[in-house]
Order: C-alpha cells, then structure tokens, then sequence
C-alpha cells in the first residue's frame, strides 16, 4: 500500500468547510475520509475509526474535549500529539493561523502527513477568502441598494435629476470623508424621520 | 531532591529598577477565555493600569484552553491567561501540543465551584439526611452513599463535568470526590465541557455536575437546575487559579516587557480587590466583548454571595475572589509543585527528580521579584512552603502538603489512581 492508506477524521461544525476539506483529501487520492460535523459521541468516533490524523477546526469549543480524549488514549498507548514535525514552525504557525488543529498518532512520518496538512491549510484558507468575498459582495449589494433609494428620495424631494442626486451624494461624502454609502444611510433615516 | 533554580536578582530588597525607554511602548495580544477570574487582565485594559506602563493589550477572547495553549505558542498571542496547571503540564510535557510556558503572575485565588443537578442533590438529601448548611466534606461522604447505591442497583454512574484534563477543576473535583472516598476514574465518569455551556448541559441531563469557574455556577443555580455543594475555598484556599503564561524565549527577549506588563497586572489587581470598584469591574466584565453575563450576577459572584439554588438558600464566603491581598499574584514554586502531586495522583505523570525540576521552573517568582522588588514579595524562604498548615488554608481532608516530602505525601492518599507506581521517570 502507498502513503494514501491513511485514515483521516474531519471534524468541523460547519458543514461546507468540511465538505471542502472531504474533497480535497479525495482529489489527493485518499479514500479513508470521515467527516463528521458535532462532537457528540465523537470517542466511539475516534475508538471505532483509529483515525491516523485529524483534523478539528479551532472555533470549536469543544476541542478542550478532544484534549480530555487524548489524554485518556495516553494511558491506553495510542498516543496522538498535535502536528508531526515540531521543528517546522512555519507551517505549524501556518495551521494555527488558518484556525485547524492537526493531531496525528504517534509515530507517523511527517512526509506521509505534511502534504495533508498543507491541503487543509489551503483549503482552510480558501475557505475564508471565499466567506469574506461572499461578505463583501454582500455589503456591496446592500451599499448599492441604499445608494439608490437615497437617489429616489432626493429626486422626489429636491426635483433633482438622477444624475445632480447622485453627484450631491458623492460630493457630501467628499466634503464630509465619508463613504457615499454612509451620507445614503443617512439621507434614509433623515427620509425616515421627517416624512 | 529540590534544588533552588532561579537566582532571585530581586531578592536585594530595592524597588523596582528604572524603567529604560528601549523597548518602546509595546502591543501585547492576550488571549482570555470569558471568565471572572480573567478580570485583573481585563481591569489592567480597561481601566488604564496597563496604559500606565505604557502597554496596550490587545485581548482576544478564544473558546478553548487548547486554543489558547497553541496561539500562545505559536506566536499568535504574546501573553495568555491561563490555568495554572497549564505552565506545569507544558514543562512537563503533558498533553498534545507541550510547548514551553511560563508564569510571572498568579491573577488570584478563587471563583471555582461543585455544582450538582438539582436531582443528584435531591437523592444526597434523602440517602444522608443533609441538612441546608452541610460542609463541602459532609456532601462528599453524601455523594458517596449516593454512588454505593447506584451501584447496588445497577444504575448508571454520575456524568460529572470539568474544563480541561490540565485543570484546577480536574483537580479540584477529584480532590473533594476522593475526600469523599469516591474514586473519580471508576466511581463516577469525567468529561470534559466547555465553561459556557455547563448550565445548559445540566438542564439537558447531560452531565449531573460539574466544577467549573465563575460566574457559571451561580448562573445554573439561578435557573434552578443545579445546587452548589462545595466551592473551591472549601477545597484549598490558597490554591491557584489562573495565571498569566507566557514563553520562555518571550521572556528572555522583552525583560523590560515582562516587568512593566508586572507593575500593571499588580495595579489592576489591587485596584480589583476594592469592594468600592466591584461595580466598575462588573460593568465592564459583563461587556460582550469579555464575559457577557449580567452584570448583577457578577456583582454578587465578586462579593461571595451565592445563590446556591433557587430556593434562596444562600451563603456568603469572604473572600470569595482574591485578586490581590496575602500575595495571591505571587507564583509560588510550591504550589506548582502541589500541581505536580496531583498529577502523579492522577496517572498523568511519573514521580522524578527532572518531574520536580521541570514543575518548579514553571512558575518564576524571580520575575514578579524583578520587577517589583522584594518588598512586595513573600519571605523567599517561603518559596516552598508547607500547605494547608495553618487555620483559615486546610485542605478539605485535613491532609497537609510538604513539597520537600512528595513522595510520602502521595502516599497518604487512601483514593488515588492504578496507575501510580507503574509510571517512571522515562514519563517526563
């Protein structure tokens, strides 16, 4: 068997994350994936599987859980440590900074393991580009719309073309240093208010 | 066996050194964990001790004690508030990531507490005819009649909740539990629950108990779902709680760092331990962003003044919290050392020379001596005192811990683990 026999535990409460770890671990040619998303009976989990490595995302409160595990398996001689290779700093700093934890059993080569733990890494760090940029686009979207119905109410109230509404908001902002989104908020509550 | 390892440079009776200007005013991240005990940390922030000394601290609250083990040692954080079993255990090399951690600064003593559900306590009252105002002993032995019972009838055993293996609750638990003459690895079962959620878990009938900081035992006896039956100045007064970690390596690099961060954390901690500052204090712990918890609770959980159901049965300790007063922020080496005992206790560790080393350079007195001088110290004798000696700092068993005697202290112990005796240094 090749380094691929690995068995490898994911647990991450959020759902898409760990479906995107899943998949990565599969494109790498593991097939020995669990994924569960809850800690609940999670050492039956780990009992039953004898998971290799795993992974547990670091919002988990529940990982002082795992800890409690672990220390237990300790004294049954199935000893699991965090990371492999404690002299690679930079890629252990690289994990915590992603937010994963890796714990991986006793004994194992860190070439067996480093390549999945920079999987996860990236695909951690994928993640939350991707939930930022999903944010962003969010708030953008909802800027968009405030600036439009500021627009509205201008044009109705001052007889302004969309364009002069427009260039009034922007030129407040710029007079003010503030974002036109924030002079559009404010013309809204001040419509809210006065009609 | 024991050997003095630091050199104590402040032990010459002087002040504070002058504060050179070379390191420059200084961002600390401090990561916390939302718990009382985390308040001379929060005060020194919040209300300008830390400023003061021309540190910003930057304070991250994290979810778990592994979280702020690993951010700790992974550079994340520069500072962390901590248990103080956590520093022994990484000197040790227990748990899964033992990175080196040291402690200048003990934030104080108390706030931990036995909570047990409403119905375990129930069944207490019925097997041992308690009465309103039993000792914490007295509920112990009653626990344990509890337990003979349930396991003449088969039933299943008590699912009682700490906060992590490393932990003054761990200990702590097991502790009253074996003065009780229970075993906590086969009488009862141990599992780990994070702080915020004990109440909750105890109304779900997922634990029957649980030992953690505060203000969670007052929150789940206002619900009516658990009753206190023992608080950790029931256990051991003097025993420490949490403690400010930091690196070793940090350490060497910021000295000036260290001691002025010292000279704050020591403000704020007499500043906490006023009675007339509690309700600034509660404010601003109840904040969001730190513990978000009301703040009459807080209150009331600084004061000493339990609520230990809903019944308003209540009690008040003196002295419930220590921030400041008797030396609480000094590291005091024998207590790490008592750490240490229950550890071996335990079975997390073996007994050895290099073990009682290792435990000891956990905790620098050296540096809280450092920086603010002798005078605010204990005696330096004192360093390894014996504990639990004197009237007002017994254990709840009567025993008393000389850290010169380790070994024979561990074997007065009716109620400790198999696999003592089997562990040999090779563990450490």
């Amino acid at each position: 068997m090749t380094h691929l026999d690995l068995t490898i535990l994911v647990i991450d409460e959020n759902a898409i994350r760990a479906s995107i770890i899943e998949e990565g671990l599969h494109e790498a040619g593991h097939s020995r994936v669990t994924v569960v998303h809850e800690v609940n009976g999670i050492a039956r989990v780990i009992e039953s599987l004898q998971p290799d490595v795993i992974f547990i995302d670091l919002e988990n409160p529940n990982r002082d859980m795992m800890e409690h595990l672990f220390q237990l398996t300790r004294t049954v001689g199935r000893p699991i440590a965090m990371f492999v290779d404690r002299s690679d700093t930079a890629s252990i700093e690289a994990a915590v900074d992603a937010g994963v934890s890796a714990y991986i059993v006793d004994g194992l080569k860190k070439e067996r393991v480093k390549p999945i733990l920079d999987m996860a890494v990236s695909r951690f760090n994928a993640f939350s580009r991707l939930q930022r940029e999903l944010a962003d686009a969010k708030s953008a979207l909802e800027e968009r719309k405030i600036v439009e119905r500021a627009k509205g109410i201008l044009m109705k109230m001052r007889s302004l073309s969309e364009e002069q509404a427009f260039a009034l908001l922007r030129q407040t902002a710029m007079n003010e240093k503030k974002k036109i989104a924030d002079i559009a908020q404010s013309v809204v509550t001040a419509a809210g208010l006065l009609m | 066996m024991i050997t003095k390892i630091t050199d104590f440079s402040g032990d010459n009776g002087l002040a504070a050194p002058a504060r050179l200007a070379s390191e420059g005013s200084r961002t600390l991240r401090a990561g916390f964990i939302p718990l009382v005990d985390a308040s001379v940390l929060i005060a020194a922030s919040e209300f300008g001790f830390a400023q003061k000394e021309g540190i910003v601290l930057d304070l991250v609250k994290d979810v778990s004690w592994a979280n702020v083990r690993d951010r700790l040692a992974f550079r994340q954080f520069d500072i962390a508030h901590m248990l103080s079993p956590m520093p022994v255990a990484s000197m040790l090399g227990l748990g899964s990531n033992p990175s080196p951690a040291n402690t200048a600064f003990s934030l104080g003593r108390g706030g931990n507490a036995i909570t047990l559900s409403i119905q375990l306590y129930a069944r207490m009252g019925q097997e041992a005819s308690l009465n309103e105002t039993a000792s914490a002993l007295e509920h112990a032995h009653a626990l344990a009649k509890v337990i003979r019972a349930m396991k003449a009838r088969s039933e299943p055993l008590p699912t009682l909740g700490v906060t992590y293996p490393f932990s003054s609750h761990n200990y702590e638990f097991r502790y009253w539990l074996a003065a009780g003459g229970i075993d906590p690895d086969h009488d009862v079962k141990l599992v780990v629950v994070p702080p915020p959620m004990t109440s909750d878990a105890l109304a779900a009938g997922a634990i029957d108990g649980f030992c953690v900081g505060a203000p969670w035992n007052m929150v789940a006896s206002e619900r009516g779902v658990g009753r206190i039956v023992a608080a950790k100045h029931d256990i051991w007064p003097s025993a420490p709680e949490k403690v400010i970690g930091m690196r070793p390596e940090w350490v060497e690099s910021n000295p000036e760092t260290v001691s002025r961060l010292i000279v704050a954390l020591d403000a704020a901690a007499h500043w906490c331990d006023q009675p007339d500052n509690h309700a600034a204090l509660s404010e601003a712990l109840g904040n969001s962003r730190y513990i978000a918890a009301p703040v009459d609770t807080i209150r009331r959980v600084l004061a000493g003044e339990f609520n230990l159901d809903d019944q308003g049965n209540r009690r008040i300790i003196d002295g419930y919290f220590q921030f400041h007063a008797n030396f609480a922020n000094y590291p005091r080496p024998s207590q790490a050392l008592w750490i240490y005992t229950q550890m071996i206790r335990w079975g997390q560790a073996g007994l050895s020379s290099k073990g009682l080393t290792a435990a000891a350079t956990a905790y620098r007195p050296d540096l809280y001596r450092l920086a603010l001088g002798a005078n605010a110290a204990p005696l330096l004798d004192d360093d390894l005192r014996v504990e639990g000696a004197s009237d007002g700092d017994r254990f709840v068993d009567g025993h008393v811990f000389d850290p010169t005697r380790i070994a024979d202290y561990l074997a007065k112990f009716p109620v400790k683990s198999s696999a003592i005796g089997n562990s040999s240094g090779e563990d450490i």
